[in-house]
This record gives C-alpha cells, structure tokens and sequence, in this order.
C-alpha cells in the first residue's frame, strides 16, 4: 500500500506523504554537493588506505605501497638536521676546547648550541640565568668546586659529580661530624665561628681561636690549611664568603654536623660529545670560566 | 535512495542494522585480539619493582598524569627535547598508561637519571624550591606519609589481574612472596641481592634521606627509574613500526 505523495506548492519538493494535522514533512533530497563531496571522502578513503599503513591484520598492519612510517619520517628529519650541521659539528668534536674557542665562528656556534642545551637540560638545578640557588652553584661567577676551566668543566659533564651509575665520575665525602660524633657540639660551635672568621665574618674570637685546632686537625685536609679549598676534592673555599648552604652560624654549623653534598649527573649517554663541547664553552663563557690548561 | 522497503519492514530492518553494527562492532574488536603483534620485542624491560609500584600509586593518586605526559613523540623537536622516542614496550607494564597528548609540566617518559635525588625532594616538597618560575603545587605531605610494607605482596597481585596478554603473570609467585623485603632493600639500599636479581638495574638506596619508608622514598624510586630501563645504545628501531 503506497502512500500518496504529492508535491508542497511553495517549495516544489515532494512530500513524504506523512501528515499531522495537516502539517506535511518534505523529502528534501541531500544538497548535491554534499552528496559528491561524500562520495569524493570514500573514494579518498580507499586511495589512502592502499597507499599508506592502513589495516591491522594478523600478521601486522599493511604497510601502504609509498612505505611511508612515522619512525622513518622521524629518521630522515634527523638525518636532514645533522647533514646541515655536519661540518660544523664534525669540526667541533674533533678539535680540543681551546683550539674551538680560537675560532671566532666555532666559537659563536658552541656558545649558541650550549645556551640552547643549557635551557634544556641544565637550568631546572642551575638556573634560566645560570645564577644557582642554596645547593646549586652559580655559574657566572668564578668560585668553581671543581675546576673552572674548560676542561675541568667538560669532564664535570661528562662524568658528573656523586653521580653513581658513572665509575669515572668525580667524587668526595664530607663527614658527618655532627652526626656520627667525630666532634661534640661545643667543638663544631668553635670551629664553625673560625670558619666564619676566615671569611672576615664576624665571630666570636675566643671561640674561634679555639676552632683553630680543631680545623688543622679535621678540615684542613681537604679545606687547605688556610681554608682556601682544593678542587682535587671539591673542598669549597672557605674564605670568600660565598656559602653554596647558606652563610652564617647556623648553617655552618648544619653543614659540619650532617653535610649536604651536591649530585650532579653525568651527561654522556643523554648528550653527544659535541654538545657537551658546546656546553662546556657556553658554561665556561658565562662570566667566571678560567684560563684553558692547554693554550 | 531505495531505503524505503527497509523501514517499512520490522524484519529487514532488524538484519540490516545487525549487519551494521557487527562491522562496527569487528573493526573495534578484532585489532584487541592482536595487540601483542604491535608490541615490539625490547631487551630490559621489567615490571615495576615494589618500591617503584608504591610510587607509581602515589603518581595516579596524586593526578601528576594530568599535567605530565609519559610520551615522547617520534618528533625531532621532542626526541632533541626528552631523548628517544617512546616505545609501546615501555609501557607494557603500565596499567593503566601514562600517555597523553596534554603538557602542563614537562614529559616524563625519560626523567630517570636526569636530576639527583635530593633535587626532587626539594621539588616535590615545593617545586618553587628549585624552580623559581614553576606553577606545579607542592607535595610536602609525602615525605611524612610513611608506607606499610606488610602485605605489600597484595598489590603485586592485584596488578597480575590486569594483564591479560598470554604471556603470563606479571609477578611470579617469588616476586609477590619477597615484595615486603624488595620494598625495604630498595628504599634503604641494603640487602639488595634479591632486589637486583628480580629486579635488574633497580636504583636501590635512600632516596629522601630520612629513616623510614616513605612515599616520598617511593616517588623519586618510580621517577628515577622512568625511561632508563631499554639500553638505546643496542637498540635497532624496526621503521615499520
């Protein structure tokens, strides 16, 4: 039984023949447009799937005839990358620190690729401006634990520092003479008001006197007699009045009795030489950075 | 279009919508049935030791997911950023996955390694600690919530109940058995044998400084461990992948 349909006199559309109270619904037909554009998607649709990874099947998805991969898409923006970088980063892996920091142009180039991988790797502990915070040095000025020069701060990269998955890496331990009672708590009291008063602090002079003896025999193997530090330990310089924990009595005193002692990663299995190169200089150029040891 | 005869036949139109939705219903289904097909075979990957499983607990309980991602994306800007691209067998184990396709705060898919412990006690306890532009809130409390390990076995065993590979077990029987004692070694570095031995490249000592068990211990043992267990020195990438 066919319903009667008829056509709307205002539209010119045919009707569904459906009524409701004498309302009628149109059989509008889909826009010719969409309908081709539709059409235009499936047989797009099908061209795509043969022509790039597509199907998951059993035995893996089909592959596409153009063999495109997003791994090997990956692959040849890396390969494009390090081809328009090569001559220069060749250069720089093979030459020596001082001999990149003579060319004005190697120069210019590590410095910019260093900023570049400082920002990325190094200013969460250090710094946006390299500037450090309490237990991270500062590097823009020239108070260096281990070494300022460049190669002191490329090995410091490389290798880090208490950084136990490298066995090259560099390394010391302050004691804990707090904690496991190698001084008691009047001793750490005196030799803490020396160490301030080596600094031109000011302290309480007879305890400080006192303290004398105390850091002949405790401190100043590795402090230096004159509590200037040495860099073969990272034995910070006690005189310049710079304190990576904080100046003053009480965290003096904290860092005798249980030391707070500073790990830094190594960078060699995240970072490829010629970076740690670029960083190195970078890090040596910021304001503090010491005479090469090679000229 | 000739739909007419279907909707106005009951019968018909019943078939036809089966047919639909069974097409529907084997596109979505049967790529499931081979999921192991798309999981690439990687020397090194383990299931998380106890102690990293407790930190990953804390990592889903505390949300860290919805502003970290745990996905480096095959793209040069982000391989350059966060180191090799992620593999689906780094996350084999990961029920549910840390993916995401949202940053916040930075990729964590490799972080292990990557700063010292006491730098993440320091974040973790107030992120502006370290970071002074940091907009990540602070977590202080982990380092005062300390973690039972007895009975800790029992979340080795509830994490067997979501693989359901054919490869067997998450945990054998001898993992959930010394899960107590593995929880301990690792957050205390002592007694670390059979740690290392179920465990292999396990980071074991302790993480926040302070005596006892604690999540913040926990935190920094799954942080420290994220992205470092495949060795991508002898890893050959298969570019149909």
């Amino acid at each position: 039984m066919a319903i009667q349909t008829e056509k709307d006199d205002v539209s010119g559309t045919a009707t569904t023949g459906h009524s409701w109270d004498g309302i009628r619904e149109l059989n509008t037909p889909l826009p010719r447009w969409w309908l081709y554009t539709f059409y235009g998607c499936v047989i797009w649709a099908i061209g795509y799937t043969i022509l790039y990874p597509a199907w998951p099947l059993p035995g893996g998805a089909t592959q596409g005839i153009l063999g495109w991969s997003s791994r090997g898409q990956f692959a040849q923006q890396m390969q494009a990358a390090a081809a328009a970088q090569k001559d220069t980063v060749d250069r720089i892996a093979a030459m020596s620190l001082p001999d990149i920091m003579k060319d004005p142009k190697l120069l210019a180039y590590a410095q910019a690729g260093g900023a570049a991988a400082f920002k990325v790797n190094c200013v969460q502990c250090h710094g946006a401006g390299a500037a450090g915070g309490k237990g991270y040095p500062n590097l823009n000025d020239d108070d260096w634990l281990w070494g300022g020069s460049p190669e002191a701060i490329y090995t410091t990269l490389r290798h880090g520092i208490r950084y136990t998955d490298d066995p090259n890496t560099r390394d010391s331990q302050m004691p804990s003479f707090g904690i496991d009672g190698i001084l008691t708590p009047e001793q750490i009291d005196q030799v803490a008001n020396h160490v301030l008063a080596l600094s031109g602090e000011t302290a309480d002079a007879g305890k400080a006197e006192a303290g004398k003896q105390i850091f002949a025999e405790n401190c100043a193997a590795c402090h230096g007699e004159d509590g200037k530090g040495n860099r073969e330990f990272g034995a910070p310089n006690l005189t310049d009045r710079l304190w990576l924990y904080g100046g003053g009595i009480d965290n003096i005193k904290a860092q005798i009795v249980k030391p707070s002692m500073g790990v830094m990663p190594g960078w060699t299995k995240r970072l490829d030489d010629a970076t740690i190169k670029e960083l190195a200089i970078y890090v040596h150029s910021l304001g503090g950075g010491e005479a090469p040891v090679t000229q | 279009m000739k739909h007419e005869a279907l909707e106005k036949n009951a019968t018909l139109l019943l078939i036809f919508s089966l047919l639909v939705v069974t097409v529907g219903g084997f596109v979505q289904i049967v790529p499931l049935f081979f999921l192991q097909n798309t999981i690439e075979k990687v020397e090194g990957m383990r299931p998380y030791s106890p102690l990293e499983l407790a930190g990953r607990n804390v990592y889903i309980r505390e949300g860290c997911y919805v502003c970290h991602s745990q996905m480096i994306r095959p793209f040069r800007d982000e391989v350059e950023r966060y180191g090799h691209y992620s593999l689906a067998a780094e996350s084999q184990f990961d029920h549910p996955f840390q993916w995401g396709s949202k940053r916040t705060g930075p990729d964590l898919a490799r972080v292990g390694g990557k700063y010292s412990d006491e730098w993440h006690r320091q974040h973790l306890v107030n992120p502006r600690n370290v970071v002074p532009e940091s907009i990540m809130p602070g977590f202080p409390f982990l380092a005062s919530k300390t973690i039972e390990p007895k009975g800790f076995g029992a979340n080795l065993s509830a994490m067997n109940l979501t693989v359901n590979n054919g490869n067997g077990a998450m945990y054998s029987q001898e993992d959930i058995d010394n899960a107590e004692a593995d929880l301990v070694a690792q957050a205390t570095g002592e007694n670390t044998d059979g740690l290392m031995q179920r465990y292999p490249r396990a980071v074991a000592r302790n993480f926040d400084g302070d005596g006892k068990v604690t999540e913040m211990d926990a935190v920094i043992a799954y942080l420290q461990v994220l992205g470092t267990l495949v060795d991508f020195s002898t890893f050959k990438a298969d570019m149909s992948r």
